[in-house]
């Protein structure tokens, strides 16, 4: 138990649904930005999307052909270890199972890089039954490269950091292999609900 | 990267608080007793603060580390946000002999040592300056080797930041700190009048050839565009890091 901090009141706003705020985070109505480096901008005409790793097959889409995969409206609430939540984002993109339709591969793991050198790895089955996209729109509009445009990796139900901007490829791995930020003592996983913000969390 | 580099687990400790130092009026230092962290801490890294009210409730936030890690004391500069919930606890009502529980040191990307080398060339926004002066303080421990360039935006003189000692470090050999008011200045101002601009930022990160070390550390759009000149100007991204806070305007 936590001593209480002497004088605090807290400053509590009214949250209209507390259920959907997991615990440690505050309800934010700005987008904030965050990532370690300068903004990525890869021209659309240089840009592809690649599946490779332990997979029968690579397979990559340059961008016209990506926007003609079948996409989706997603419309979720996002987490980031910084602690602000923000609800009701909207998106569009496809889905990594439609993606992953493309592809032969029995691999547990993946790892996500990016335009800029970023990383991050994901267990397999928390990107598959409709819980990941590649989205490239969001609130209608086309993804701004300071949220991660041309586009990035949804995941709302991991801390976003797990949702990595300027996403340019999935590569699948036997074993789970860290990522930039899980590297530098973030959690692996990073589920918001188990306030799984660093390791050992 | 091999894993073996993990730090271990963040537990939360409790510390005492030893002084509150004004920097500004909106702005404290808080000195504190230094946490037992095994590893020490890296200048760049921050730490998570959480706040208990009586019935149990919590918050939690991140501050930047202001102090260098030879320091005696961990110091946490925060600036009083009108609308926050935590800063104006910390800013206004915590005294000397409360306890704080935090944990860290968080973030391993935005850190500079020595062994990073140079030249080191910092850039900062408001309170985005707080993780650049642990940077500052822990340079002026090492030989002095390598040239370091501040370049340190603000509204106004008195919103200045450790003002004093960052004009000793200027005063420094190889050490050029520069202000840039963006609102009002002095009729006597010598420093730079106004934003920031890429001539600037071409000036003060010099030639890409000399493979500087960037840190990049202040609101967002500061951040994106400082960081976008420096880009385009030659230097190499994978060389300047970014540490950003507030939402962007769109």
């Amino acid at each position: 138990m936590s001593p209480v901090s002497r004088g605090f009141l807290g400053h509590r706003r009214p949250v209209a649904d507390p259920s959907r705020l997991p615990p440690g985070q505050y309800l934010e109505t700005g987008f904030p930005v965050l990532s370690a480096g300068p903004t990525p901008h890869t021209p659309l005409d240089e840009w592809s999307f690649l599946i490779s790793g332990e997979v029968d097959e690579p397979v990559s889409w340059p961008w016209k052909e990506f926007l003609e995969l079948p996409s989706e409206q997603v419309t979720v609430d996002i987490h980031c270890v910084t602690k602000w939540s923000k609800f009701d984002t909207h998106w569009k993109g496809v889905s990594v199972d439609t993606l992953f339709e493309h592809i032969n591969s029995e691999a547990a793991y993946l790892t996500a890089w990016c335009d800029g050198g970023y990383t991050t790895n994901l267990p397999r089955e928390h990107v598959t039954d409709g819980k990941a996209w590649v989205a490239y729109e969001y609130d209608g509009q086309p993804l701004h490269p300071e949220h991660g445009g041309p586009a990035r990796l949804l995941v709302p139900h991991l801390y976003f950091w797990k949702s990595a901007k300027w996403v340019r490829g999935l590569t699948l791995t036997v074993d789970d292999e860290p990522g930039f930020w899980e590297n530098y003592g973030y959690h692996n996983l990073g589920d918001p609900w188990l306030e799984q913000r660093y390791q050992g969390d | 990267m091999a894993r073996a580099a993990l730090p271990g687990r963040l537990t939360w400790q409790l510390v005492s608080v030893v002084d509150l130092v004004e920097e500004t009026s909106r702005t404290k230092s808080l000195v504190l007793a230094r946490p037992d962290w095994p590893g020490g801490y890296r200048s760049g890294q921050h730490v998570d603060v959480r706040l208990t009210a009586e019935d149990g409730y919590q918050v939690q936030r991140s501050y930047s580390i202001a102090s260098a890690p030879e320091d005696d004391h961990l110091v946490l500069t925060v600036e009083r946000l009108d609308d926050g919930e935590v800063s104006p606890y910390l800013v206004d009502v915590l005294q000397p002999g409360d306890e704080l529980e935090l944990r860290g040191p968080i973030g391993g990307y935005f850190v500079w040592e020595e062994s990073l080398g140079g030249p080191l060339v910092l850039i900062g926004g408001g309170s985005g300056v707080v993780p650049l002066r642990s940077m500052l303080r822990h340079w002026s421990g090492t030989d002095r080797s390598v040239a370091v360039r501040l370049v340190y935006s603000v509204r106004r003189l008195s919103e200045v930041i450790y003002h004093d000692e960052l004009l000793g470090y200027g005063a420094l050999d190889g050490v050029d700190i520069r202000f840039a008011l963006t609102r009002e200045w002095p009729d006597d101002w010598q420093g730079r009048r106004g934003r920031i601009d890429r001539a600037l930022l071409e000036d003060v990160g010099g030639p890409p050839s000399a493979k500087p070390r960037v840190y990049v550390c202040g609101p967002n759009a500061f951040v994106e565009s400082a960081a976008g000149w420096l880009v385009e100007a030659g230097h190499d991204p994978s060389r300047i890091r970014t540490e950003r806070f507030g939402p962007t305007g769109t």
